[in-house]
């Protein structure tokens, strides 16, 4: 297990210490997300500092399905963003952890989201305006597999695939759970990947899960000088607890204080691999 | 002279463009009658055309305002902000970003499109966002001195435009500040009539009409409806004792309702609405429909008259 690994694991046991300190939030989605956030924020890929969270010459990093902030706020906390003791008051009041991501109430909050599927069209914005400018960064989208089914996405793919935006990235987390239930019976989205091509995007599928994979196609997605890319991570709703894996009932549900000590004993002990104790 | 709010709008554009490096203009499918099609063929790199797609106009408008751009979203006011009140309130409101939203062919004036086409409820719409500012030009020259006025707000604001050509009636060198309510005409405190759009037309016509009859009344152009100038408008009803609003736009939640807010909590007295009765318009010529809906000279007189007679009379205490 690599560095980058332990950096996910550390940002997945924040992420069950935050929800289970404030009794509400989404488990799945945000587990499910912690590959790809510390492969974004910790890579060392992208035009990211910290130190300077909003230098003119940054990579825009928007999400769209912001109810899975909690990893956002988690991995940038843990990136040296904001004081990681902050994240224990998400959800509560006075405090800059909105139960919604809103912009620059944090550093690093590069937008507001909620209501699904307006994110990419926002980062569309901000890819024309690097356009307009002939600035070098790149605007990254991420969002989920459910919230497709909105149809300002496609609004937005067309536009983006018509403007040939090659420095925009949509990464899509393909963990196929929604509220109701699995994706591809409440409303299905495949050929996910032949949609995208469709629109005129390029189109790269990685394990979401493997941080080195996810890595390898940012790098890819900044050789591609035709049209946008696509990133479909497929990943694991609940990712690194055994009993919210594949389950989409912990979509919008945050776990009490008896699975949050058996979620915690299993990530620390790296399922079970490890003695922590 | 008559002209087309929208037709100040577009030509303004234009102008303040050439200074302005930041303003981006982004339009639906409707740049000729949205009048940015000079903007466009003049500054074709700052000029995007996002389809018949206005949810997806909204969050592009949210982007690019979060990079220091000053965008101008433009269509018709029931497809933006009709179709894309949430991405409005979330993307570009929430956020508080400069977008400026620019809604045209509004009210029963669009005419033989119909009711479809007819935005009725836009000023509800956008005033009822916090951040946002909602401001109605009632001529072509002031919806010109407005789009210059807009583009230095640091927030959101929306635009209310028309199709028709309509009575210029303010000059280019009257004063035009947003959330200040100009006195347009005075002939006594009898009524005060407070109007916003080209109706202000009408109103003026009333109060002269009135005047001639022996009725004392003072015209005010609201041209801000968000913020409110309450210090105007207090005054008005402090000196009149009545009010009489007049709008192309239904009276649920449009400018008469941010007036009847700011006075029965301030200073209550009788008014009167003109504007639509809560009902969808429909096809035909705009003096026929606004006839037909209660928007004419004769309602308007008549609603003067009525609100005259709630007025309280003050007893001597025999």
């Amino acid at each position: 297990m690599n560095n980058l690994d332990q950096i996910a694991e550390k940002i997945r046991e924040d992420i069950i210490s935050m929800l289970v300190a404030v009794g509400s939030g989404h488990s799945a989605g945000s587990l499910g997300m912690a590959d790809v956030f510390t492969a974004i924020y910790f890579s060392k890929t992208l035009n990211l500092d910290p130190k300077d969270p909003w230098n003119p010459n940054r990579d825009r990093i928007l999400l769209s399905n912001g109810h899975i902030c909690p990893v956002w706020y988690a991995t940038l906390a843990r990136a040296g963003y904001f004081n990681h003791d902050e994240l224990l008051t998400l959800r509560q009041i006075g405090s800059r952890l909105q139960g919604h991501p809103h912009y620059k109430s944090l550093p690093g909050i590069e937008n507001t989201a909620g209501p699904l599927g307006q994110g990419l069209s926002q980062a569309i914005g901000h890819a024309l305006a690097a356009k307009i400018d002939k600035a070098d960064w790149r605007t990254i989208s991420l969002m989920s597999d459910g919230e497709l089914q909105e149809g300002q996405n496609w609004e937005a793919i067309m536009f983006a695939g018509k403007n040939n935006l090659y420095k925009l990235t949509a990464i899509i987390d393909r963990n196929n759970i929604q509220i109701d239930g699995f994706t591809e019976n409440i409303m299905p989205l495949e050929p996910l990947a032949d949609k995208f091509k469709a629109f005129g995007w390029s189109v790269i599928e990685v394990d979401g899960h493997n941080i080195t994979e996810i890595v390898d196609a940012l790098n890819k997605s900044k050789a591609i000088f035709e049209n946008p890319t696509a990133i479909i991570a497929h990943t694991i709703p609940g990712k690194g607890v055994d009993f919210m894996e594949h389950d989409y009932k912990w979509h919008g549900s945050p776990p009490n204080w008896m699975e949050a000590v058996e979620a915690l004993k299993e990530l620390r002990s790296l399922g079970g691999k490890i003695s922590y104790e | 002279m008559s002209k087309a709010t929208r037709d100040g709008f577009g030509e303004a554009l234009v102008e303040l463009s050439e200074k302005n490096k930041n303003i981006i203009v982004l339009t639906a499918d409707l740049t000729e009658s949205t009048k940015v099609a000079d903007f466009a063929k003049i500054y074709p790199e700052r000029f995007i055309e996002c389809g018949v797609a206005e949810q997806n106009m909204a969050g592009i408008a949210a982007g690019l305002a979060a990079e220091g751009k000053i965008p101008f979203m433009t269509s018709y006011a029931v497809f933006s902000p009709g179709r894309n009140w949430d991405q409005i309130r979330v993307s570009i409101c929430y956020s508080n970003l400069p977008v400026k939203i620019i809604g045209c062919h509004t009210g029963l004036s669009v005419g033989p499109d119909g009711a479809t086409h007819q935005a009725l409820e836009d000023i509800a719409l956008m005033r009822v966002l916090p951040n946002m500012t909602v401001i109605v030009p009632c001529d072509a020259t002031q919806a010109k001195q407005a789009t210059v006025e807009i583009s230095k707000i640091s927030g959101p604001c929306y635009l209310r435009l028309t199709r028709e050509a309509t009575p210029v009636i303010t000059q280019e060198n009257s004063k035009f500040q947003i959330g200040h309510a100009d006195i347009l005409e005075y002939y006594g405190q009898d009524v005060a009539i407070v109007a916003c759009g080209p109706l202000i037309y009408q109103a003026l016509t009333v109060a002269k009409e009135l005047n001639d009859e022996g009725i004392k009344t003072t015209v005010i152009n609201n041209h801000t409806i968000k913020p409110l100038d309450k210090v105007t408008l207090l005054k008005a009803a402090r000196d009149c004792g009545a009010v009489v609003t007049v709008e192309e736009h239904q009276v649920n939640g449009g400018m008469g309702s941010a007036i009847a807010e700011l006075l029965s909590a301030n200073y209550p007295v009788p008014m009167e609405f003109i504007g639509m009765q809560d009902s969808f318009g429909e096809s035909g010529n705009p003096e026929q429909l606004l006839a037909k809906y209660g928007m004419s000279i004769g309602k308007i007189k008549e609603f003067v008259r009525k609100v005259i007679s709630r007025k309280v009379v003050k007893h001597n205490g025999s």
